[in-house]
């Protein structure tokens, strides 16, 4: 292989797993749905999008209305059609999921969806100009659905982003296998079109105070996400590279992304999921994943361990990290002890417990940890209530601070976030915003 | 083992099925293919007058996934030699002796052209005639096929002339382009015909494309009627075969029937014996999957049969037909309410819709708890499957109300699931015939129709 070819194999490995439904594909698939009546699959989906509806849209050869009915509830819906956990949503819900196979939801979804953005569908035109203006802080799912909700209400909306591109973990954080980056930034080009003016390189704190925004805009929408990735408080942790920038930077150039011989991926959720998938797609002899507690409480989707088992990486349950040895600057091994599971802990899951004189080495050249996020770091400056740590908001997104509402990740002081999830915040946080905006006249 | 063999007007065949005067009858290498499959016989594809086709000649309708629901064509009768047509015949029926060959004519509506056309057939040692009075479409426009087939007249003048000549059993063909098909199977009666045999092709016109908005499908920019047939036509055809049995001068006569018309499984092929057909043609279901589908047909038939203690064909025909009656003889008191199996339900609320929608308002969406609950009332921020599934309400009937409708049993995805359960309504049964004659006043007047019902207990919401 030339270094062209290997360049572009490399490239290719974290292309996008699925590939899109065919025409004859999506009309059988949509022909089968029964077409239930208030629908459980609408019913689970967070942001309720008439799934029946877009499904028989597709069946009459309707794209432009499918797609505009995924966007009416989700303007979102190309990133949710890819990253969404399907299993536990729509499809979970699917009245044929019981003797027969669910209706593929999301590969539908995205069928709808690529047609639209294929053709540089404009679906929306936003109403008149209201002269409001609202600052959006964060351009990750809850920031974007939220502006694009309140522009196409004629709202005058400004999108601080501090990093160079829009997107948040869409772009940045899920791998390109799920998501191509190609269609976060497609979801963020299209909502531009609906007025939204982002600016990048914007950050709170730093560039940006909330006296300014308070002052400037008549409501401002935290979208904040999360911190960054846990620390462990083990000794070498510095050699030890964060699953987040791992990720990213497989997206962003993937050619430039070193990958090790033998990596070990600490943690057993979706990201440690990806970091591993992407360390075996792009050439490690052998990847392993350790977790402290075991495989029941693993936080990873089902469907995430099975294709990773089918991946070929391995697993250490009941292992827990301990110290990472170096040797002339490079990682060597990572020792690590033997756990058993105690009594239940705070989050209701057994507390791991170390065995004593268990520990061993794992043979070990790159070392990446998923560990889960830090709580929103803005939190505690932004000087609004909190809640463990998460920003704390009433029944209208609103936090503790008159005309500041927040959603996304920072608020997730409960249960598992998700992309949908956030794009739900942002949809009904915006209702609350324009029902404040048109009260105020 | 059922003995699926049949003699049908002195036309032996080793089995029911017949090929119908179609595209897979046109010639001796088909034909001779079909019987290798097991076809009992076959009507070769309508032979006569010279013609020249087009392309695009077939249009099919499909829906929801399923393709070639029905099948229409604008092709005309033969258009290979009628001496090439005549020798393949005449090759196939020595090659198999035993099963029935019979051969579609279609002339010009003059005697010495049917004279002919007759005694050329029988020259080839066929075993049949049938007489083309449906072809809808080009031949209709020469004054031959359907055109003869609307006018019980000229049915009965061609079939006279046939007749005068004909030595081997004649069968007419009938179109159901008509709106009474009874008069001219009465005409084919008058004149001495063998047998019948329907139904031809519907007249239709398949669609529009909406991207060109040209005629489906598409003849060099034109497009226009054609013969109309498949899985779509089946109920056409069974109220049409079960009307000659109903008709007391067609079925006097006990001229034997050749039923067609979207038979494509041994079920429809069942319920065309019993609603009095006794041979069946097949056309639609070849074309769209080849000769090896009479395998089944024989095999299904067969099997039906042994199950329900019938040993010949004959012993099936027509055993429906007493049960055909229309609505002045169907019984008022007669009384069935739907009822759901909430153990097969899968919760699709399709009967609901319907019901509620376009029926009754007799089925209810019951919450866990007991309560009536509407649709779509749980909380926006609801999220994930659990809480869709647990929380989703069951359908039930409000059998006090439920008017015994059937839409809901007949939108139901699940098979067995919704029941419709016949419950004593407690009244004497009564028809509307009798009713009109004992009580005129009622079916007269609202009034005395709204004391009726009051007197009798029955309540429609």
């Amino acid at each position: 292989m030339t270094e062209l070819q290997q360049k572009t194999a490399r490239a290719n490995a974290l292309d996008e797993l699925l590939p899109p439904l065919t025409n004859n594909e999506a009309a059988s698939e949509a022909a089968r749905c029964l077409m239930c009546y208030d629908a459980p699959c609408t019913h689970a989906c967070p942001t309720h999008i008439d799934i029946p509806k877009f499904i028989k849209k597709i069946a009459t050869q309707n794209l432009r209305g499918s797609a505009r009915t995924i966007l009416e509830s989700n303007l979102l819906g190309a990133t949710c059609a890819r990253v969404c956990p399907v299993q536990e949503l729509c499809e979970g819900a699917c009245v044929l999921g019981a003797e027969h196979k669910p209706i593929a939801i999301g590969r539908l979804q995205r069928y709808a969806m690529d047609f639209a953005y294929a053709r540089g569908m404009d679906l929306f035109q936003s109403a008149k100009a209201t002269e409001k203006k609202v600052a959006v802080i964060g351009a990750g799912p809850a920031g974007l659905s939220c502006a694009g909700e309140l522009a196409k209400r004629g709202h005058s909306v400004t999108l601080f982003e501090k990093r160079d591109l829009a997107g948040g973990l869409s772009t940045y954080g899920i791998i390109g296998l799920r998501e191509p980056v190609e269609v976060a930034l497609a979801e963020v080009a299209m909502l531009t079109k609906l007025g939204i003016k982002i600016e990048t390189g914007k950050e709170l704190g730093t560039n940006l105070t909330m006296a300014d925004l308070q002052g400037n805009f008549g409501a401002v929408f935290l979208s904040v996400g999360l911190g960054s990735t846990t620390t462990l408080g083990i000794p070498g942790e510095e050699h030890i590279l964060d699953g987040l920038e791992y990720i990213e930077q497989s997206k962003l150039d993937a050619n430039r992304l070193a990958v090790g011989r033998n990596v070990v991926v600490i943690g057993a959720g979706n990201t440690a999921i990806d970091c591993a998938t992407i360390a075996k797609r792009l050439g490690a002899n052998q990847v392993t994943m350790i977790y402290r507690r075991s495989e029941k409480e693993m936080t990873a989707y089902a469907h995430e361990y099975d294709f990773i088992k089918r991946e070929g990486v391995r697993f250490s349950f009941l292992t827990q990290p301990v110290r990472v040895h170096v040797e002339n600057g490079a990682v060597e091994s990572l020792e690590c002890k033997r756990m058993s599971l105690g009594p239940a802990d705070a989050s209701g899951r057994p507390f791991p417990q170390p065995v004593p004189g268990s520990e061993f080495l794992f043979v070990a050249d790159q070392i990446v940890k998923a560990t889960g996020q830090e709580k929103p770091s803005l939190a505690s400056m932004l000087k609004v209530q909190t809640d463990k740590g998460f920003i704390q908001v009433n029944a209208n997104f609103e936090t503790s601070s008159p005309g500041v509402y927040a959603g996304g990740d920072c608020i997730r002081a409960r249960g598992a976030a998700s992309t949908v999830m956030a794009v739900q915040d942002g949809k009904l946080a915006a209702r609350s915003i324009h029902e404040r905006l048109v009260a105020r006249g | 083992m059922a003995d699926l063999s049949i003699n049908f007007a002195g036309i032996r065949s080793p089995n029911p099925f017949w090929l119908a005067s179609a595209p897979p009858s046109n010639s001796g290498m088909q034909v001779h293919r079909a019987f290798e499959a097991g076809w009992g016989g076959a009507v070769w594809k309508t032979i006569g007058a010279p013609v020249l086709n087009v392309s695009n000649r077939y249009g099919a309708w499909h829906y929801g996934g399923q393709k070639m629901l029905a099948i229409n064509n604008v092709e005309l009768i033969s258009d290979r030699p009628l001496e090439v047509n005549l020798r393949e015949i005449a090759e196939v029926k020595r090659a198999w002796p035993d099963r029935a060959v019979i051969v579609s004519a279609m002339v010009e509506s003059k005697p010495e052209a049917w004279h002919d056309i007759i005694r050329r057939i029988q020259d080839t040692g066929a075993d049949g005639i049938e007489l083309n009075y449906g072809c809808p479409h080009g031949m209709s426009e020469r004054g031959m096929g359907s055109a003869v087939g609307q006018v019980p007249e000229y049915c009965e003048q061609i079939t006279r002339w046939v007749m005068e000549v004909a030595k081997i059993p004649v069968i007419v063909k009938l179109t159901p382009n008509i709106s009474d098909i009874v008069m001219p199977a009465r005409a084919a009666v008058a004149a001495g015909a063998n047998a019948i045999s329907l139904i031809n092709t519907l007249n239709s016109i398949i669609g529009v494309d909406l991207e060109t908005l040209e005629i489906t499908p598409n003849i060099g920019g034109k497009g226009g009627h054609g013969g109309y047939a498949g899985p779509a036509v089946k109920p056409i055809a069974l109220n049409m075969l079960s009307a000659l049995g109903r008709d007391p001068m067609v079925s006097g006569s006990k001229l034997p029937i050749s039923g067609m018309g979207g038979i494509s499984t041994w079920r429809d092929a069942a319920e065309f014996l019993l609603l009095g057909a006794s041979s069946l043609q097949v056309c639609t279901a070849v074309m769209h999957y080849g000769f090896r589908i009479v395998e089944d047909l024989c095999d299904g038939l067969s099997n039906w049969m042994d199950e329900k203690g019938f040993a010949r064909v004959s012993d099936v025909v027509g055993q429906s037909l007493h049960r055909v009656s229309d609505f002045n003889s169907f019984d008022l008191s007669f009384r069935a309410v739907a009822r759901i199996d909430q153990q097969k339900c899968i919760r699709c609320n399709l009967c609901y819709v319907a019901c509620n929608d376009t029926a009754h308002q007799c089925i209810d969406l019951i919450a866990k708890d007991g309560s009536v609950v509407q649709p779509q009332s749980y909380d926006i921020r609801a999220n994930g499957k659990e809480e869709a599934v647990n929380s989703r309400p069951s359908v039930q009937v409000r059998e006090e109300d439920c008017v015994g409708c059937r839409l809901c049993y007949n939108v139901c995805p699940v098979e067995d699931c919704i029941r419709m359960i016949e419950e004593p309504s407690g009244r004497m049964p009564v028809t509307w015939k009798q009713l009109s004659e004992s009580q005129r006043e009622v079916t007269e007047d609202w009034e005395k129709m709204k004391e009726y019902r009051e007197k009798m207990g029955i309540h429609i919401h």
